[in-house]
């Protein structure tokens, strides 16, 4: 193949992956744009809407794209259900201390993967795509069902924006963004608000890992690249800033997809690993975030 | 008795205690006991960071592990006796404990926890990308013949027994010099109070570099040794599971007490060989026992009987 074609194919990998990170990112730059914790245990919830998926998948009978509607519908409200209850028992206790949060959500992370292993077992299991479709290009063909990833993808981050930004809901998660205390004094429940956030950011790792796992398989330990990347593209994107994230995850998922064609994938990521310990330490407030007033 | 007449009796009771049980232990709990001596010497070096200081780092595996492969590496492709590759174990986890310290110690909070678990992430992806020296994930082995040191036999259970417990000693005698001396109180002050240690004139900075380095060499010392007296150096060591386990075993020993980390250990290391009987998911008790810490017990094992019963416990 040629390289303009090579290229091509290189990009179409990175989109979907800048997709699908995207999503998971949002997730968790919206828990900590709003609450200012980090969910070390987001990767799990990305997880557990793959595995919940193939398990709902493999209970539903007939055409492979009725079970997945059903699993892109129930399983992000289920993972959603179980991070809210999560916020309510453990987080809330804390106080949402920072540090204390980071703590437990390791636990909760190994808890979550635990349980998976317990119950699901070690085993990688595929999910059928709902539909095969194959776009020809003058070059390759190419699976129609990833190009839906990335057309869902962006349908999802936009619907977010717009209830961010344009919505009553949207009013009140920035009101308690800006200032909790006097969002509280005009009679938002910042705590149930919290807890809202905190679901709405799982679900969206969840739905994410439901429209990829149709392309990777479900695996106990598939939590931990997901949460790497999301940091990756949250600290780069500025903390909080969603954005900014949208933007690092299309950056970081294109160059992840491209550089991994051309140089070894482990060097690839310890040069972005490195590059994000050096924004932290040297731009702290991400390359699109504001400086701290 | 004043308060440091009775810590230090404690700790040389501890001490005497550990050595007169390696002639009675029975064979398999006389092997735990060593492999728990030294890894409680690393939570001690982990516990100088968070405990005295104040500072959550997620990455001290790869101080860890930096010891470790410095020390296997350099007896591997060196040709150095254990003693040399002791100290070459040291000088690695120095560097780059320095290097890390210098840079990460730019940030606080969680900005700290995160750069330190990105540069240990990295550290873990290098020794990846080395696999033809490293072995990456797989290892390799440090033949018995590799392991004599000063005459001494190190694969052998009762004198790598000795040898865990000297280093143990070590390290539990400096830690607690450490909190007794004016630097060990400065860093105490930084913890409960970073400005106000500032305003009093304290390069805190400085203090803070400080800890790092003697907490990372600490830990490295640990790996060093851990590799020596156990004969294997492999990635797994510098996973994120073992940045996590420090932390994990400090705050259940109690954070911020000199035997907390060995308590921390020593519960954590049977309990998880109990659960392991039952189950392979073994991690679960590590996730239970880290969410049940936070919310119930943020003061740990030592920390509770400091609390109630003995407020002089360093």
């Amino acid at each position: 193949m040629e390289l303009g074609p090579y290229l091509l194919l290189a990009s179409l990998e990175g989109a979907v992956q800048a997709a699908v990170l995207a999503l998971t990112a949002v997730g968790l730059s919206l828990v900590f744009g709003t609450m200012r914790v980090v969910n070390i245990a987001h990767g799990e919830f990305f997880m557990l809407g793959a595995v919940l998926a193939w398990w709902l998948t493999s209970q539903v009978g007939g055409d492979a794209s009725i079970g997945f509607v059903l699993a892109l519908i129930i399983v992000p409200i289920v993972t959603g259900l179980l991070a809210a209850a999560i916020d309510w028992t453990i987080l809330k206790r804390l106080d949402y201390d920072p540090e204390a949060t980071i703590v437990a959500t390791i636990g909760v992370l190994y808890i979550i993967q635990q349980v998976t292993l317990m119950t699901y077992g070690p085993d990688a299991r595929p999910v059928p795509p709902p539909f095969n479709i194959r776009i020809t290009l003058p070059w390759f063909g190419y699976s129609g069902y990833k190009l839906f990833v990335i057309g869902a993808a962006i349908v999802l981050l936009l619907g977010v924006w717009a209830t961010v930004s344009k919505t009553r809901i949207g009013l009140i998660l920035r009101a308690t963004q800006l200032d909790s205390d006097i969002a509280q004094a005009f009679g938002i429940r910042v705590k149930r608000v919290y807890s809202i956030v905190f679901g709405v950011g799982a679900g969206l790792a969840a739905m994410a890992a439901v429209l990829i796992v149709p392309i990777q398989q479900a695996h106990y330990l598939m939590g931990g690249d997901p949460l790497l990347l999301s940091f990756i593209v949250v600290i780069l994107g500025g903390l909080g800033s969603l954005r900014g994230t949208v933007v690092a995850a299309v950056l970081i998922g294109m160059s992840d997809g491209i550089i991994s064609v051309f140089f070894s994938p482990t060097l690839a990521k310890i040069l972005a690993t490195l590059l994000v310990a050096s924004v932290l330490v040297f731009r702290p407030q991400g390359l699109f975030g504001k400086r701290p007033v | 008795m004043t308060d440091g007449a009775k810590s230090w009796l404690l700790h040389g009771g501890v001490i005497i205690v550990l050595f007169a049980l390696q002639s009675v232990l029975p064979a398999y709990h006389h092997g735990n006991l060593a492999r728990i001596m030294v890894l409680a010497s690393y939570a001690i070096g982990y516990n100088i960071l968070f405990g005295y200081t104040g500072l959550l780092s997620l990455g001290h595996a790869l101080f860890f592990a930096s010891g470790m492969y410095g020390m296997g590496l350099s007896i591997q492709f060196l040709g150095l006796s254990p003693g040399p590759a002791l100290l070459a174990g040291l000088l690695a986890a120095l560097v780059v404990t320095s290097v890390v310290g210098f840079l990460a110690l730019r940030t606080t909070g969680v900005a700290f926890m995160i750069v330190t678990l990105m540069f240990a992430q990295a550290g873990y992806l290098t020794v990846l990308l080395f696999g033809q020296y490293t072995r990456g994930d797989e290892g390799f082995v440090i033949q018995q013949s590799q392991r004599v040191f000063a005459g001494i036999d190190l694969s052998d259970p009762v004198s790598r027994y000795y040898a865990a417990l000297v280093l143990f000693g070590t390290c539990l005698i400096i830690s607690l010099v450490l909190v007794r001396s004016n630097l060990g109180r400065v860093l105490v002050a930084i913890r409960e109070n970073e400005d106000r240690v500032r305003m009093l004139g304290f390069n805190v900075f400085r203090h803070k570099l400080i800890a790092v380095i003697l907490s990372g060499v600490i830990s490295g010392a640990a790996g060093a040794t851990y590799g020596l007296l156990f004969g294997y150096a492999g990635a797994t060591f510098a996973t994120v599971e073992y940045s996590i386990f420090p932390l994990l075993w400090v705050l259940l020993g109690g954070a911020g007490t000199t035997l907390g980390p060995f308590m921390g250990v020593l519960f954590m290391f049977y309990l998880i060989d109990l659960s392991s009987a039952v189950t392979s998911a073994y991690m679960l008790i590590a996730g239970v026992a880290l969410v049940l810490l936070t919310l119930f017990a943020r003061q740990g094992l030592v920390g509770e009987v400091r609390k109630r019963l003995a407020p002089w416990l360093p």
